[in-house]
């Protein structure tokens, strides 16, 4: 196994890492079997078009240096886009953004995808109720 | 940046000594010990001398020492010959090892129980990971033929009581008499052989595997002690080298560095505990000032040189590679850093957690260390161990 520049560089420096305190919402996944968490903050607001998107979004991540690079790029990917784009973000988006993952540490950026999924999907609980 | 090298039970350094022994035997004496001719009679001496140096060590017969590619092939090749000689005329036998042996053990005797007639026992070790030897009493059947215990554990250091299990062997034996069926007693003592007393009488074992990679000796090389008169069977076929039980040209300048590295340990071993324990005992006070920090395995039970140590809220593998690149390297048994996303089965069967287990490395130390690189080491755990719980959940 061997980890690529690109997934070292944001293991070291990830982006987007943190807690939104006045989020609108928090999505959490976790692998019981290997013992990493994830959670994802977001932050949204309307475009010009009248459209949802994610305007921030940070996370907080317990896990290998695949998860916390996998949870950094996923919000690289997600900031700035429309919640129907950012529900379709795809581990395989992930991987490529990260410069390949193992095979064996594919399931952390699986892990990252749900747990936007699950912010997503809050938000959208939250939004309805209120309405 | 000075590189600091914490994973010697994985792998050592060449002690230069030993290399030096070795080069002659590239290019200039490359001869086939079993050549006629002066070039392989000058092999052969000093495949010779390093057969003595190791029988010395082990206070044994030369003859009764086998060279092979390494402690894996020495486990496999004890305890698959065993059962592959006893099974040419007895049938529903019965194997013992423990829940936190080696793969190269664990994995032959769930691979051979799959064998009908062959059945295996798995005895359980305690939160120190030392075997309990009440439950392994029970375990023994009157169809046990073989019982492999290492000496000492690879992740966490927990010495195993070999002596008093070779007692328990010896009733057992002695209750069977002459013509029973006989029960041997095999010992993986790869991460014990620099630190622990190896001579086999003393042990009382009949089988003992070693690998020279660990004791500062070059990669693919290894030997099995395998007690004169006890029948087992070869894994490979063609050569009538190492008395038909390991047949293939003879590893030379292999064989060369192993008999010189085993004649290091022999002769520095007590020079070698005293700078590593002093050294241990300094990174172990270090770390116990950690927050949410407990020890693996720690106490008397414990090899002088690993510590195997787990940090809350921060993840094996991501603490491996954050000192990784400050130039430290250790390693972690970690579920993330396993294959199998399983945690590691020697932490399983201690009983820790699996939140413990998360966050586990293991420090193991080598002659070449010092006390000086503590210091270094520690402020590099305390920058990782801080930016990855500030980054966890």
């Amino acid at each position: 196994m061997q980890y690529s520049k690109k997934l070292l560089e944001y293991f070291k420096n990830p982006h987007n890492q943190g807690k939104i305190k006045d989020a609108d919402a928090v999505g959490e996944a976790g692998n019981i079997k290997c013992g990493d968490i994830m959670k994802i903050y977001i932050k949204v607001k309307k475009n010009q078009a009248g459209e949802e998107i994610i305007d921030d979004i940070k996370f907080e991540t317990l896990g290998c240096a695949a998860a916390i690079a996998a949870s950094s790029s996923l919000t690289d990917l997600a900031k700035g886009k429309t919640l129907d784009s950012a529900m379709k973000i795809t581990k395989q988006d992930i991987v490529e953004e990260l410069g390949g993952v193992p095979l064996i540490k594919q399931h952390c950026s699986i892990l990252a995808q749900n747990a936007l999924k699950k912010a997503i999907e809050n938000y959208l609980l939250v939004s309805e109720k209120a309405r | 940046m000075k590189e600091i090298y914490y994973d010697n039970s994985a792998t050592t350094k060449v002690d230069p000594r030993v290399l030096q022994e070795m080069l002659p035997f590239f290019q200039e004496n490359f001869g086939n010990p079993n050549s006629a001719h002066s070039s392989g009679q000058s092999a052969l001496s000093a495949i010779d001398d390093a057969r003595e140096k190791i029988a010395n060590y082990l206070s044994c017969e030369t003859q009764e020492i086998i060279f092979t590619s390494g402690a894996t092939e020495s486990n496999n090749l004890a305890i698959q010959g065993i059962i592959n000689s006893l099974l040419q005329t007895q049938d529903n036998l019965h194997i013992i090892t423990s829940k936190i042996e080696h793969p190269s053990v664990l994995e032959v005797f769930k691979t051979i129980s799959k064998k009908e007639g062959i059945e295996a026992g798995f005895v359980e070790v305690d939160s120190a990971g030392v075997v309990k030897l009440e439950k392994l009493k029970e375990l023994i059947q009157p169809n046990t033929v073989l019982i492999s215990i290492m000496y000492a554990n690879n992740e966490v250091g927990s010495i195993q009581p070999i002596r008093e299990i070779s007692e328990i062997i010896k009733v057992e034996r002695d209750r069977r008499g002459e013509k029973g069926l006989p029960i041997y007693f095999h010992v993986d003592a790869v991460q014990a052989f620099n630190y622990l007393p190896c001579q086999v009488n003393w042990l009382g074992v009949d089988f003992l595997s070693f690998s020279g990679h660990k004791i500062f000796g070059p990669k693919g090389i290894g030997g099995l002690f395998a007690k004169r008169g006890i029948k087992f069977e070869p894994l490979a076929f063609g050569g009538h080298q190492e008395y038909s039980l390991r047949p293939g040209t003879l590893n030379v300048p292999g064989i060369v560095g192993l008999g010189k590295a085993v004649e290091l340990v022999a002769d520095e071993q007590e020079k070698n505990i005293q700078k590593i324990k002093k050294i241990k005992s300094k990174i172990a006070g270090e770390l116990e000032k950690f927050e949410n920090v407990r020890f693996n395995g720690k106490g008397e039970f414990q090899l002088p040189n690993i510590i195997n140590v787990s940090f809350q809220n921060a993840e094996g593998e991501s603490i491996l590679m954050l000192l990784d690149m400050d130039g430290v390297a250790v390693s972690t048994g970690s579920a993330c850093s396993s294959g199998s996303l399983e945690p590691s089965h020697v932490l399983t069967a201690m009983g820790v957690q699996p939140k413990w287990a998360h966050g586990s490395i293991r420090i193991s130390l080598g002659k070449d260390n010092t006390e000086v690189e503590v210091n270094t080491f520690i402020k590099s755990l305390t920058v990782a161990i801080k930016k990855l719980r500030e980054m966890a959940p």
